[in-house]
């Protein structure tokens, strides 16, 4: 079965949907979603395994040959995103439970697993797969399913702000198709690694220049760069918390991957950053992003909101890595990807916890709650540290590595605006921090802390934070590696 | 709509015809134009017909709620199903060669189990989404007055 890994990957989640049905009301649907995101972690950790040890795999469904089928391809780079979006899956269906119990109608429960299923299943799939179109196929299976997920929400206004990122989801979708249907119509292939080759010697015509603006720009709006993030802050606030967990561990940063593949492995870097001259673009866009969310996440009321724009700050980061081009650059931006994984997971877990406890995550919600639900609270500013990038968390790891890259380029007044973005975020997280801990609880707030069952993978992200802000053999490691093999052309 | 007796009659008798012929793209879809989408249209289109016809009870009724769910994971499970079969049997996620004693009967036993999934889902959604369209704010009945 070992050899079947990459298959399994997105065959067990995307099987288990349908069995979810079927499962129906009950306490089963539960269980076995749990198992199967679990299932669907150890094979995601054995595959980066494999090819960390035995290089790149290549999968032929239907035992058609590449590039006339479908290849499931993992390397390095996606074997590390597969890993993130499945350890992300396990943690927060176990952290699931008592908050969908809360938030969702024991009615529709089975269903909400099922969306859970086919989300996981499409991402995973999106990350996995070597072909251009089972991209968007994939894109579209889990963005169907967590355009269903957000609409779950227990404020109406979910609904809204599903159909809004249903309509920005669909144009973003749209637009790769297209750029991917120019390509095909130049190259007659859809493989990524034939793909690599064929545009390469076409890189002067128009089409192939369309095609490139095509798919970078429905990449962008998928990944929420700005200024094509609208979408975002209200599907994250009003979507159902153990989805906000999810979507914003997971959604973007996965967006995000299919943009490096796109730019690096696709286009090459000397098409994207020399004849296209995508480097200011991204400069500009990143930077604007990072000042922009982090401004506007302070005057938030809303936490769940708040941290939805510093997400569009975060994704400003990510695509500042990218956009300088270089192996710091490129490993720097990788690494926040992960990094950002768990900074944000673990953020948005501790605002279950509170939503959990208190109905509500409004800033005058928090009042006084440090003492109340001390571990949440906790949780909350470990998380919020490693969000702004305080040394021995991993958000530090991930802009010493943005620094580095900006030096190293020759610029580095990129730096300052670095530092200005986290001290920004320092604002936002301590208007938490002082609401929590210096102001009184209002009379009769609910007191105890939430179930031990959600306190309990929060507190495992925040460990986590720290430990990958102190050993970064793995996660920085991994993360060079893949920058130098998309540096490098081709896997 | 108990008073048009002529259209009550014609889709009546049309309704045999329509699921046959939705039956007839599924299985013919090998040889020749059809399958599974197609087909799966088709077929949804006599029971929605006869919710016009007869009112959304009756057709709930024909076909209850909890059957449509069922039929819709019911595909995919067909669909994956088949692909995990040849996995078990030693090969790649959906190569069907090995279903059958030679690669070619295989494929044709293969592509025959998964569009007979593909359009087990699609009647099924085509169905649900007529249901759950059709059942809020007025009733069929109602709105012909």
């Amino acid at each position: 079965m070992m050899s079947h890994l990459p298959a399994l990957q997105v065959v067990v989640p995307l099987l288990s949907a349908p069995i979810c049905v079927l499962l129906g009301r009950g306490r089963f649907a539960y269980g076995f979603t749990l198992a199967i995101s679990w299932v669907a972690f150890v094979i995601s950790g054995l595959l980066l395994q494999a090819v960390v040890q035995g290089g790149a795999i290549s999968y032929q469904l239907g035992g058609w040959a590449p590039p006339w089928g479908i290849e499931l391809r993992v390397d390095l780079v996606n074997a590390y995103v597969l890993l993130i979006v499945s350890a992300i899956g396990a943690l927060v269906m176990t952290y699931a439970k008592p908050s969908v119990d809360r938030e969702i109608g024991a009615e529709q429960e089975y269903l909400f697993y099922t969306g859970y299923l086919l989300c996981l299943a499409g991402l995973l799939g999106v990350t996995i797969t070597g072909d251009a179109f089972n991209i968007f196929v994939f894109f579209e299976v889990s963005s169907l399913a967590s355009y269903m997920l957000i609409s779950l929400g227990p404020n109406r206004r979910a609904l809204t702000a599903s159909f809004n990122y249903l309509i920005f989801g669909t144009i973003g979708a749209t637009f790769f198709l297209i750029g991917v249907g120019l390509l095909y119509q130049m190259t007659g292939t859809l493989n990524i690694a034939d793909l690599a080759e064929r545009v390469a010697p076409l890189t002067g015509t128009r089409t192939v220049q369309a095609a490139f603006v095509f798919m970078v720009v429905g990449l962008a709006l998928k990944a929420a760069l700005f200024p094509l993030h609208a979408w975002l802050p209200n599907s994250y606030a009003y979507a159902p918390s153990v989805v906000t967990i999810f979507l914003a561990a997971t959604a973007t940063k996965v967006s995000i991957y299919v943009l490096i593949r796109t730019i690096f492995t696709i286009f090459g870097v000397e098409f994207s950053f020399g004849t296209m001259s995508l480097g200011p673009l991204l400069f500009i866009l990143a930077i604007a992003a990072m000042l922009l969310g982090s401004t506007v996440a302070i005057f938030q009321d809303d936490i769940k909101r708040m941290l939805a724009w510093s997400s569009v700050a975060q994704i400003g980061y990510m695509v500042l890595g990218l956009a300088f081009a270089t192996v710091n650059g490129v490993a720097g931006g990788i690494l926040h990807l992960f990094n950002h994984a768990l900074i944000k997971a673990a953020l948005f877990m501790a605002m279950g916890c509170v939503f959990y406890r208190m109905g509500s995550v409004r800033i005058e919600a928090m009042a006084g709650i440090g003492k109340r639900m001390p571990w949440t609270t906790a949780a909350f500013v470990a998380g919020g540290l490693a969000l702004i990038g305080v040394p021995l968390t991993t958000g530090f790891v991930s802009k010493w590595y943005l620094l580095l890259a900006s030096v190293e380029s020759g610029m580095w007044w990129i730096a300052l605006f670095i530092l200005i973005s986290s001290l920004l975020a320092i604002i936002y997280v301590w208007r938490v921090v002082e609401a929590a801990y210096f102001m009184p609880s209002p009379d009769g707030a609910p007191e105890g802390e939430a179930p031990l069952l959600m306190l309990i993978p929060t507190w495992v992200l925040i460990i986590a934070n720290v430990y990958f802000g102190m050993d970064t053999r793995v996660s920085v490691g991994v993360a060079v590696d893949a920058a130098k093999a998309l540096l490098g052309g081709g896997s | 709509m108990s008073h048009h007796l002529v259209v009550r009659v014609v889709s009546k008798l049309l309704i045999p015809y329509i699921l046959l012929f939705g039956l007839y793209v599924q299985f013919h879809g090998d040889f020749g134009p059809g399958g599974g989408f197609q087909a799966g249209v088709i077929f949804a289109s006599a029971f929605i017909l006869y919710a016009l016809v007869h009112g959304l009870n009756n057709a709930r009724k024909v076909l209850p709620d909890h059957w449509v769910r069922i039929g819709v994971a019911l595909g995919l499970i067909i669909y994956a199903g088949t692909g995990v079969i040849s996995l078990f049997l030693g090969r790649n996620f959906l190569d069907y060669d090995v279903l059958s004693q030679n690669p070619v009967s295989g494929q044709h036993l293969g592509i025959f189990a998964v569009e007979f999934g593909v359009g087990l889902t699609v009647a099924s959604v085509m169905v649900a989404i007529f249901f759950a369209f059709a059942g809020r704010g007025h009733k069929i009945d109602e709105m012909e007055g």
